[in-house]
């Protein structure tokens, strides 16, 4: 369960560029939620994930999650039970490193990183299984570094890699929204895959209004840093691309763009 | 031949400082400047530590410790305080000028006539007296292969492996729930760990401790790392860190030809600069492949 209540966020306080996203915020997302979220740029998606996250600070509320009150948990500490995927493909990986090198990083998350040797060998066969399951080709290519793999494949294995422990919570950064159509397609079919597997309670913010209709079992649109749609349940299997992007239109006509 | 014997001597010194700079530039992409005052800070704590009789391998284990809490103080600052790199740098650098000559007691400590790593007891009964010219070299490079290798195994180990990832992609060591700054810190410290054991070494080497010998480290320490990492970068069986190495012996290579082609060994910081420049334009223009164009 993640629990944000009454939460001010408020970007350049005290200057002349204030400006407040969320007054009075309040959003719960209940165990095993799978929440698309969409909306105009600046309504609030990515500002929301990073407070989640811990990435940025709120000026006031609470935010709990499992009931925990995790409002003054610095970010990393928040990321022990919180696997997220970036946008951008390069921050789920390490370029320099191969792709063993990462599963296995990727793969002590929870336990101490101590002096032991960093390579599992015994896990080796586990991560090719797994990238295997990617379809990719990537089960051969275990001792090539990620910065020389296309960005698709990169986002597959950030996918993966947030994933191979022990979560609780996945975070959903636009995370197809830098990849072409094919490949974008092959991504959320993965996720979709490994959060039913998993069992995640999972946020995922898009641009893809078929995404946001197609996955997940309840829908956000926000604007303006407030939620201006919620719809779960039968109402978000009901929900068409066409039905959201005639909403977007209106809002869109209410700010007279 | 002694010129050579003293290239390759003053080279594999320069290598252990050379391997920290590694550590701070490559892998955690930080320009670090407390190696100007971790170097004579190893140094200082030597020649204090000699001329009062201490052993001097236990000197050697010291200045490292010592380098590595003038590390970690740079560290704290940039992570704890938010400063700048190059500031929190600059900040400890020049904190250990003071601290240095504390340590040392004056400016300049001849460490003449007392036991050495590189004259004492124990290596005397190993090393035949006509060998004693090559005894500095092959300690040294027993000493360098040592650091190297460790190194190499370091870098192999989680902590390692959290270590290379933080340079690379900070962003990964957070939502891998690890704290990205203790990260830095660790790394911070074990860089001018090795940096102020190559102090320790170059005191014992040249028998005296100068507060102004740490003036340009930085530049023979990057120096050595970019010629090393950039003349090898299509040479897949070397490891980054034989190529530092090789670095830095090539330097002090080119810096001896250029003082014995008749330039005064007080314009050495001058060369060291001159050459730094020169390899890193050569370096830029080196990485252009020039393209043919078709009409």
């Amino acid at each position: 369960m993640i629990e944000l209540s009454n939460i001010s966020k408020y970007y350049h306080p005290g200057t002349v560029n204030e400006l407040c996203l969320f007054r009075h915020f309040n959003l719960t997302i209940a165990d095993g939620d799978f929440v698309s979220v969409v909306g105009s740029n600046g309504s609030g998606k990515t500002s929301l994930l990073n407070i989640i996250c811990g990435s940025i600070g709120v000026e006031q509320g609470s935010i709990r999650i499992g009931g925990t009150d995790i409002t003054r948990l610095p970010s990393h500490k928040r990321h022990r039970r919180i696997g997220r995927v970036f946008q951008d493909p390069s921050l789920g990986t390490c370029p320099s490193m191969t792709i063993l090198e990462n599963l296995s990083l990727a793969d002590n998350k929870g336990k101490p990183y101590n002096l032991g040797f960093g390579i599992n060998k015994k896990r080796k066969e586990a991560y090719q299984e797994m990238l295997h399951s990617l379809n990719l080709g990537l089960e051969d290519k275990l001792n090539v570094p990620v910065g020389n793999l296309s960005g698709g494949q990169r986002q597959a294995l950030s996918l993966l890699m947030a994933t191979m422990t022990p979560i609780e919570f996945l975070i959903l950064d636009e995370h197809t929204a830098a990849l072409d159509p094919k490949t974008a397609e092959r991504i959320m079919e993965l996720t979709g895959q490994i959060v039913a597997e998993k069992r995640l309670t999972t946020i995922m913010v898009t641009h893809n209004l078929r995404y946001a209709v197609e996955y997940g079992n309840r829908m956000l649109m926000m604007h303006q840093g407030q939620v201006i749609l919620d719809k779960s349940g039968e109402e978000k299997q009901a929900l068409t691309v066409n039905s959201l992007l005639s909403l977007f239109n209106e809002i869109s006509i209410e700010c007279g763009n | 031949m002694t010129i050579v014997l003293g290239i390759f001597e003053q080279g594999l010194i320069y290598a252990i400082m050379a391997l920290g700079v590694y550590i701070t530039y490559k892998i955690l992409d930080f320009p670090d400047l407390t190696v100007d005052g971790s170097f004579p800070l190893g140094a200082a704590l030597t020649a204090l530590l000699i001329t009062n009789g201490w052993d001097p391998f236990l000197c050697l284990l010291l200045s490292f410790l010592a380098g590595l809490l003038a590390g970690a103080i740079t560290g704290l600052i940039h992570v704890k305080c938010h400063v700048r790199d190059l500031l929190s740098g600059i900040i400890t650098m020049t904190a250990l000028y003071s601290v240095n000559l504390h340590i040392a007691g004056s400016s300049n400590v001849p460490i003449f006539n007392m036991n050495t790593v590189f004259s004492n007891p124990l290596v005397n009964s190993i090393f035949p007296a006509e060998m004693s010219a090559y005894v500095p070299i092959i300690l040294l490079f027993l000493l360098v292969l040592l650091c190297k290798i460790l190194m190499d195994l370091y870098l192999k180990t989680k902590s390692g492996f959290l270590l290379r990832a933080v340079g690379d992609n900070n962003m990964l060591v957070t939502t891998l729930a690890k704290d990205s700054g203790s990260v830095k810190i660790l790394g911070l410290a074990l860089a001018n760990g090795l940096v102020a054991l190559a102090g320790g070494v170059m005191c014992q080497y040249q028998h005296f401790f100068q507060v102004s010998m740490g003036t340009g480290t930085i530049v023979i320490g990057l120096a050595s790392v970019i010629i090393g990492t950039n003349l090898f970068k299509n040479v897949s069986f070397l490891k980054a860190t034989t190529t530092v190495l090789i670095g830095s012996i090539l330097y002090k290579a080119c810096v001896a030809i250029a003082i014995s082609c008749g330039l005064d060994p007080t314009d050495m910081n001058l060369v060291s600069a001159i050459l730094f420049l020169a390899i890193l334009v050569l370096g830029r223009l080196g990485g252009k492949k020039k393209v043919k164009l078709h009409d």
